[in-house]
């Protein structure tokens, strides 16, 4: 989950902060579907929950609480349901370890008749009255109590409610969860009576889905009524399958559901959640295209800056964010080496490293090659390949053919839930606010400097410029190198989220060069909408078109956009411009 | 000379020495090559081995690429990134008919199975005709490109603008044929041949009649080549390149000769896929990489633009090296390359041709 | 005076030639020059912006059949604006271009003007680098431009009896089969105006024509302009006043994207706005 103090190893913070809380609000009306998308990305914190609760804890239980517990040290089944019904009455939440250490065979009796509860994460054995290591025990000498199917459907709903009334919200909400995933009609007074001291929203959102579910099939009218105008506020898309039987026909042309009301507020309910998950769907996709269009954006603004202000085809691009990527496995190399202890922040290190190692080999290429094709675009383009596949060769030389492991630190591992049932790893949205902190930096690089100053000099007129004093050959030199560098921070950011190889590069031509043709030569603004634009409308066709042809229509789209407007989103406007 | 010849059409086609050299090749092609493969026994030390043949076939359909390559570069100064789609195209047109010859007693290739087809889809219908094959080798590459040149060329879309899209088309037609579900076996491509025209792959008549039919394709792809430079329509072309809006106040709309040459060079393009295809024995999405596209411009950059010859000089070259060096030198190879890149623009703009020119000019 | 301005605008909304009536309309004959009326060129309230900035603004000029026209004005008065809205370059916002009363300028792209029969020289001069002098000549002859026209293509003997004679009048009769990017710069300009002789138009648009030139090449250039008006209409944007005053008749003073002032040179020189905006800072 996010931890605000990883926020100040960016630079940007409150821009992100501003980007999440954005989606968050979004959260709050749009919701549940894409579910599935979640689950593929996110994991099930609950598990992590349950583990949690299972812990032996060093304390005393309550003297009653013990005696019952005490009487499921037995083979007998008849014993042990009687003594989990009178705790499921006791409703005493430290009861809990115990109970679960049984459902899951954790539990054990000497023959003395003490319970043993083996730690659910260091197999130590300690008694479940008091807490206590007891190191003198092996599991191999100690009996179980017997468990059965009956006992666990016993067990299941009384684990349940025990935990619906802890006074830890954590496991309150996991037993929450729980029910409303597989609702169990003999819990329903217990969730009933729950509800009442609840406080927490989103337990109480759970604990209503719950009942709903079981009320769904009550005989009272009133309840069903009830439950199905629960199902339709309480963001519950998992339900409406079940709404949705209540307004059909059976057979016989009856409907399934006789009282009118009932039906008309299911149909209504049916509505509200296809509403609420379309929004969530838009909500969704617009997040991941974000997602996307960012590292489209870290891929293309080096290219931005070398073809779109100076003009350099430059093939070599890929492999700019490819000396990036590597000298980001150099830098987590070098610290695993000799700062292992403060490996987590070797990116932190690696960013201007990168800047500074891509900008050079840049400035290289630039003395070496390019500075003598200036007025020749297309050989540009050519010699710039050749360079390509020089660089890429070299690195194979140099680190071998095969993709090298590049480990995301800790703090940018997991991920951030941005709304319920979207959830972006953390290293994306990473992505994103390093995006947001390169765009920035070139943005003042280029109107906040002499060096932008002199750029814009040269780039508007080259002759008026050199005769005003500014060395326009050198200013070429410099431009390149900050775009090369500016690639280099990319390859940091793609270091992160793809795998980095020799040919990784070349997957990112074609992509950059569209970005910053789309968005129109000669500003920064244009590449960044083109980018998001990409990426959003990518994410949204997607769905129904597969990735690949998402990609191939967003090809076309652009070829037919180019059409309408050659110049690009933001064209320059004026007569130079006609040329 | 005299005057007569060098005023008639063929004569401007061609110097006396020019058409007797190309004489010479074309003989040696299409009578030499023959006899010392067909008739010169095996064990002799002039025979030449069938896998040469074979190699020899392939290069002359590289050749053919770099020579549409140069028509629409060269002379019209439209640097296409994207011919490697075209080539694919000639190349599937191909392949579709090869494998429904392999597969024209019945049963249906896996890749088809897979997408739960229990018979041949429309758009691999017709392909069991040879006719229909040659037909749809100059029509679908002839069609993608008119479409696509004419969107480009209306919008004005010039220089490494054109470049960059171009690539992009190519990538996106590699993309789409990745997909099982396109239907032209996915990555793989198609790879289940047995015989074209009742010859067996791989048997002596098949290669020598593949070399043979690349030889006369690129012979007369030269002369037709040849005649649309040498016209006005040529001269046309180079002052589209030259200074195409002067052009346009000439009162010429540049929007029809483009679009005519960009369409004959894709169709020249397919049809040395469709050659290039049975000498390989595969056709598949790689084709259509961009790195692919961009090492024709090589061939073309190296022999010299501007210079048919130099075209399939370059082509010639490359693929020399190429083919020693991945076998002889396999690290060594994008080195070269990458040199040949760098080397050829910075010190030989105008190519081998023109360094042999320069040397010829020297001399006399 | 306030309701003659009006009853004219009237009069001339009433006259609009896109807007009469079909039956006075002959037949769509759109490819000829219509000049019965004596003018060659109509442009009226041309107005063309670019980010806000009026390159053109309201602008009106009306050019003779066989006039020589000389527009002058300082830089970014709308001179090549006018050129470029003239030969379908650049669309103007607002506004009217007829080229004779019977074709409309702004419904035809560039290469479509040029065939009605408008020639233009641009400022830079511009051949084809790579043709000979004869092959840059025989593209710009006037014949048919068809794609199909041109794989086929041969001059015919009085053809090429027409390139000799412009080649004599250019004087590059001796370089005839020299390559275009190997000729001096007042050679490019000449091979430029001989080529738009070639085209044979009705109207030439000649984009300052001297500049860069020797004395001596202006002096013969201004007999070459001179030579044409009659035959041809012929507009000539120039800076150089010197090479103005010789050729000039008539002379039309932008500023700002419209005509200032209009009129015999001695009339124009002695117009106090002129003299303000432009020969003020001239003599």
């Amino acid at each position: 989950m996010w931890n605000g103090t990883r926020l100040r190893t960016w630079t940007l913070p409150c821009a992100l902060l501003v980007l999440l809380c954005g989606a968050d609000a979004a959260a709050d009306t749009a919701v549940e579907q894409a579910e599935e998308r979640a689950e593929a990305l996110g994991g099930d914190p609950e598990g992590a929950i349950e583990e949690e609760l299972a812990v032996v804890e060093e304390r005393d239980l309550a003297s009653d609480t013990v005696e019952i517990l005490n009487r499921l040290a037995t083979d007998d089944l008849g014993t042990i349901q009687d003594a989990i019904g009178e705790i499921a009455v006791l409703r005493d939440a430290d009861a809990l370890p115990t109970l679960l250490a049984l459902q899951d065979r954790r539990l054990y009796y000497t023959e003395g008749g003490t319970l043993i509860i083996e730690d659910a994460r260091d197999r130590s054995l300690r008694e479940a009255a008091t807490g206590e290591v007891r190191e003198d025990l092996k599991t191999a000498e100690l009996s179980q109590p017997r468990l059965t199917n009956p006992i666990r459907r016993l067990l299941r709903p009384t684990i349940g409610a025990l935990q619906i009334f802890s006074d830890d919200q954590v496991a309150r909400r996991a037993a929450a969860n729980e029910l409303a995933q597989r609702p169990q009609p003999e819990m329903r007074e217990a969730i009933v009576e729950a509800l009442e001291g609840e406080t927490n929203a989103e337990i109480e959102r759970l604990l209503n889905i719950a009942l709903a579910q079981l009320d769904l099939d009550s005989d009272d009218d009133a309840r069903r009524l009830e439950a199905v105008k629960t199902v339709a506020t309480v963001r519950a898309g998992r339900l409406r399958s079940d709404l949705a039987a209540l307004t059909r026909r059976d057979a016989d042309g009856e409907y399934i559901e006789p009282v009118a009301e009932i039906r008309a507020a299911a149909a209504e309910g049916v509505r509200a959640i296809d509403n609420r998950r379309r929004l969530a769907r838009i909500a969704s996709d617009f997040v991941f295209g974000m997602s996307m269009g960012s590292v489209l954006l870290l891929a293309a603004m080096g290219l931005a800056i070398i073809f779109g202000l100076m003009g350099v085809i430059n093939m070599a691009h890929g492999e700019l964010l490819m000396v990036g990527a590597y000298t980001t496995f150099m830098t987590q190399a070098l610290f695993a080496l000799w700062l292992p202890q403060h490996f987590n922040y070797y990116l932190v290190a690696a960013v201007p490293l990168a800047f500074l190692v891509t900008g050079a080999v840049g400035i290289a290429m630039e003395r070496g090659v390019i500075r003598f094709l200036y007025d020749r675009p297309l050989e540009t383009l050519l010699a710039t390949w050749g360079i390509s596949l020089i660089l890429i060769q070299s690195v194979r030389w140099l680190f071998g053919a095969q993709n090298v492991g590049v480990a995301s630190p800790t703090w940018f591992s997991g991920s951030v839930q941005i709304m319920q049932g979207v959830t972006l790893s953390t290293s994306r949205v990473g992505v994103i606010a390093f995006a947001i902190f390169v765009v920035a930096l070139v943005w003042i690089l280029m109107n906040r400097t002499r060096l932008g100053l002199e750029v814009r000099a040269v780039m508007q007129n080259r002759d008026m410029a050199a005769a005003l004093g500014v060395p326009a050959r050198r200013v070429d030199m410099w431009t390149f190198g900050v775009g090369a560098g500016v690639a280099g921070l990319g390859g940091v950011a793609l270091s992160q989220i793809v795998n980095v190889g020799p040919e990784m590069g070349q997957n990112y031509i074609v992509d950059s060069f569209m970005v910053v043709v789309l968005g129109g030569v000669g500003n920064l603004l244009g590449p960044v909408f083109s980018a998001l634009g990409i990426g959003v409308t990518t994410k949204f066709l997607e769905p129904a078109t597969g990735a690949v042809l998402a990609t191939i229509l967003v090809f076309a789209a652009i070829i037919l956009f180019i059409q309408w407007r050659p110049q690009g989103i933001f064209a320059p406007k004026g007569r130079s411009a006609d040329d | 000379m005299q005057p007569q010849f060098a005023l008639s059409r063929v004569g401007r086609l061609h110097s006396k020495t020019a058409w007797t050299i190309l004489a010479v090749l074309s003989v040696l092609a299409l009578v030499v090559v023959p006899v010392l493969y067909w008739v010169v026994p095996p064990d002799s030390p002039f025979h030449m081995p069938g896998w040469m043949v074979t190699l020899a076939g392939r290069f002359l359909c590289l050749a053919l690429v770099a020579l549409a390559l140069d028509l629409i570069w060269g002379y019209t100064g439209i640097l296409s990134l994207g011919h490697g789609v075209f080539f694919a195209m000639g190349g599937y047109v191909m392949g579709a008919h090869l494998t429904r010859i392999a597969y024209a007693d019945g049963g249906l290739p896996n890749f088809l199975q897979w997408l739960d087809y229990s018979d041949w889809p429309w758009y691999w219908a017709g392909f069991d005709s040879f006719l229909f094959t040659l037909v749809m080798i100059g029509l679908v590459p002839g069609v993608l490109a008119f479409i696509f040149g004419f969107l480009a060329f209306r919008s004005r879309v010039r220089g490494v603008y054109f470049a960059i899209i171009t690539q992009a088309l190519t990538f996106g037609g590699m993309h789409l044929f990745f997909r099982t579900e396109t239907g032209f076996g996915g990555d793989t491509g198609l790879t289940d041949f047995d015989s074209l025209l009742g010859f067996e792959l791989g048997t002596p008549g098949f290669r020598l009649g593949l070399f043979l039919a690349s030889a006369v394709v690129l012979i007369l792809a030269y002369l037709l080549c040849r005649w649309i430079v040498t016209s006005k329509l040529g001269r046309v072309l180079t002052a589209i390149r030259d200074a195409e809006s002067r052009l346009r106040f000439t009162g010429y709309d540049p929007l029809r000769y483009k679009l005519f040459v960009w369409v004959v060079s894709a169709v020249l393009c397919g049809i040395a896929g469709a050659l290039y295809v049975p000498q390989t024995g595969v056709i598949n999405p790689s084709e259509m990489a961009p790195p692919a596209s961009i090492e024709m411009a090589i061939w073309v950059a190296l022999g010299g633009r501007g210079t048919l010859v130099g075209a399939i000089m370059g082509a010639g070259i490359v693929n020399v090296v190429k083919t020693w060096a991945t076998s002889a030198y396999p690290d060594l190879w994008l080195f070269i390359l990458g040199g040949i890149f760098i080397g050829v623009t910075l010190f030989l703009p105008k190519g081998v041709a023109g360094l042999m020119r320069r040397r010829k000019g020297g001399e006399a | 005076m306030n309701t003659l301005t009006k009853s004219l605008d009237d009069f001339r909304e009433l006259m609009r030639r896109d807007q009469v009536f079909d039956i006075v309309n002959r037949p769509a004959d759109t490819t000829t020059v219509d000049t019965t009326h004596g003018i060659v060129l109509y442009l009226e309230g041309i107005t063309k912006s670019f980010d806000g900035f009026k390159a053109l603004d309201d602008l009106t000029l009306y050019i003779h059949d066989g006039e020589l026209r000389c527009i002058i004005g300082p830089n970014g008065a709308g001179k090549t604006t006018l050129m470029d809205v003239i030969t379908g370059k650049t669309r103007p916002d607002t506004g009217s271009a007829w080229f004779g009363s019977r074709i409309d300028l702004l419904r035809l792209k560039e290469h479509e003007v040029a065939q009605r029969g408008i020639g233009r020289k641009f400022q830079k001069p511009t051949v084809y680098e790579n043709h000979t002098v004869f092959e840059n000549l025989e593209l710009a002859m006037h014949t048919d431009r068809g794609l199909l026209k041109s794989i086929g293509w041969r001059l015919t003997g009085e053809q090429l009896d027409r390139v000799h004679e412009v080649l004599e009048l250019i004087g590059l009769t001796s370089r005839r089969d020299t390559q275009a990017g190997l000729l001096s710069h007042g050679q490019k300009q000449w091979l430029e105006i001989g080529s738009l002789l070639m085209q044979n138009p009705r109207l030439l648009l000649v984009d300052e024509p001297v500049a860069g030139l020797s004395g001596q090449e202006t002096e013969a250039t201004a007999e070459l302009l001179t030579g044409l008006a009659g035959k041809h209409s012929v507009v000539v944007v120039e800076h150089d006043m010197d090479f103005v005053r010789s050729i000039a008749r008539e002379v039309t003073v932008l500023h700002q994207g419209s005509v200032l002032a209009e009129g015999t040179m001695d009339k124009v020189q002695n117009d106090p706005k002129v003299r303000e905006v432009y020969l003020g800072e001239e003599e």
